[in-house]
């Protein structure tokens, strides 16, 4: 069964339809990136997914037990709540200090636990959320944006990180991006959303599908190639095939 | 003779309790922003004291129920599209002038309203002592027990979604703990200073903290100290004491903004 299934998942937001008849389900290990353009769902679809958006219409249905890790878009901590690292990271939950330690140096921010969270540079506050939704040993990793902010070689060493971590952790990754290029790159499913679903399957397949050139145009084509070196294999342009590339690579 | 006759001890004591409660709350309400909120809820307690009065039931139950009332009503149009400092404005204001107005028609009452207003901590007599240390019994007894989900509702609603929480239950519980609060203090401090009582102890606690629970910490200390301190000063200068008891934590915020600055220019 797959860990989390949406069925014509539909939200209205003030009388406003922002999502309507949307299927979606992942697997797990697989990473699934949503793309689209500004207001197209993205955001809202991801919070329907953790529960945090009422839904019109359609339901979702999560395997028993499923432990989600969240990255929010972004985190505004207020400057009147005082709150280091280590703090941060136990919450909800109280966490070992070993723990936080380890999730920490998973991220590749070590020794951070006594610094306040606003002291942080951007880069380094991403990795501390996700260091965080590490902590829940996630069966899926939902991110939204998490790159936001980050300069392009940043934000593509936060990406390789979630693949290391799919590897590692085993969790399944759904996340929204614009960094079309770099994001798609890493995934093996890719869902271009404008309120429902254009069209989904292989990164290739989405970027010349003409739903997708319709909304984006073809400028991401050359940059995609570009970045497909980061994969040793090369596709036909078939969809099943996409699902069992990365256990190959593990 | 028992150490509770002196009216001075039940002052303190009863301060002190108002000031254990109130101090935790307000850290909320400041994290939150809800300083305003606090406000209109405190506002919202003289009418409930009026009513309750009119009704012949005790002083703290009205208080609560119409804080309570007022805070719920306040949180239910909150996320309706109202421009919230407007809101907040008319409902603080009109529920003090309504308080007012009704407490006029109590005219079989003998009733000091100035004691609602200011507070009358030197008049807390043995019942109000025990309702004022039951109360901020169960103020603290919430938040400890909700503590870390309400942190992380305070944070970022839709990390306590993702962590299986609901933020609108963690809303609700504030809002409970601070309709006690302002029930609990009126007789110390008066509707128009809990504001006071709850946002001052927490702002000097700020530069001092690093996590959320020395802020807490820190500024229940402040506030004991602001207490225990506009007693003092009560008696010796002749002052009415809850207006003094806002005075000394106001001194003591002048003194953590100086320490803040010194310590940043440094």
């Amino acid at each position: 069964m797959s860990l989390i299934a949406a069925e014509d998942l539909g939200v209205r937001l003030g009388g406003h339809e922002v999502l309507s008849h949307v299927d979606f389900a992942i697997e797990r290990g697989e990473i699934v990136t949503v793309v689209g353009p500004n207001g197209s769902g993205k955001s809202t679809f991801l919070r329907a997914l953790i529960g945090a958006q009422p839904l019109s219409s359609g339901r979702i249905t999560r395997a028993p037990g499923l432990r989600i890790g969240y990255v929010p878009q972004k985190l505004h901590i207020d400057p009147t709540l005082p709150m280091t690292v280590a703090r941060f990271l136990s919450l909800p939950k109280r966490r070992p200090q070993a723990d936080v330690a380890r999730a920490l140096e998973r991220v590749a921010v070590p020794h951070l636990e006594g610094r306040q969270m606003v002291d942080l540079s951007g880069g380094q506050f991403q990795r501390v959320l996700l260091a965080r939704a590490l902590l829940e040993a996630p069966d899926l990793l939902i991110l939204d944006e998490a790159t936001q902010g980050l300069d392009q070689p940043g934000s593509a060493a936060f990406y390789r990180l979630i693949e290391e971590l799919r590897q590692d952790l085993g969790c399944a990754v759904v996340m929204v991006s614009h960094e079309l290029h770099v994001v798609m790159a890493a995934s093996d499913r890719v869902i271009c959303l404008n309120g429902h679903v254009c069209c989904q399957g292989t990164p290739e397949i989405v970027a010349s599908a003409p739903e997708y050139r319709a909304l984006f145009g073809t400028g991401t084509q050359g940059a995609l190639a570009l970045y497909r070196h980061d994969h040793n294999h090369s596709h036909d342009a078939d969809c099943d095939h996409a699902h069992h590339r990365h256990e190959e690579e593990a | 003779m028992s150490l509770l006759d002196d009216f001075l001890i039940r002052a303190a004591l009863a301060g002190v309790g108002v000031a254990l409660a109130a101090a935790p709350m307000g850290c909320f309400v400041v994290w939150r922003r809800m300083a305003y909120f606090g406000d209109a809820t405190a506002h919202a307690a003289i009418l409930g004291v009026a009513m309750a009065l009119a009704l012949d039931i005790p002083v703290f139950g009205g208080a609560v129920a119409v804080a309570l009332a007022m805070a719920l009503t306040v949180s239910t149009l909150s996320g309706r599209g109202y421009s919230m400092d407007t809101l907040l404005g008319v409902l603080a204001h009109s529920a003090l002038a309504f308080g007012l107005v009704a407490v006029s028609f109590l005219t079989d009452v003998r009733i000091d309203l100035m004691a609602y207003l200011f507070g009358d901590i030197l008049a807390v007599g043995r019942a109000d002592l025990g309702v004022i240390w039951a109360g901020a019994a169960l103020v603290v007894g919430l938040l400890t027990w909700r503590w870390q989900a309400l942190l992380t509702a305070t944070l970022n609603p839709d990390l306590a979604y993702a962590g299986g929480l609901d933020p609108r239950r963690e809303q609700l519980i504030l809002t409970l703990a601070l309709a006690l609060v302002v029930a609990v203090a009126i007789k110390v401090v008066g509707v128009l200073l809990i504001a006071a009582m709850l946002l001052i102890p927490a702002a000097v606690a700020r530069p001092f903290a690093r996590t959320p629970e020395q802020m807490a910490m820190a500024a229940a200390a402040v506030a004991v100290v602001s207490v225990l301190g506009g007693l003092w000063v009560s008696l010796d200068l002749d002052t009415p004491a809850g207006p003094s008891i806002v005075c000394v934590a106001a001194v003591l915020f002048l003194l953590s903004s100086l320490f803040r600055s010194v310590r940043q220019g440094a």
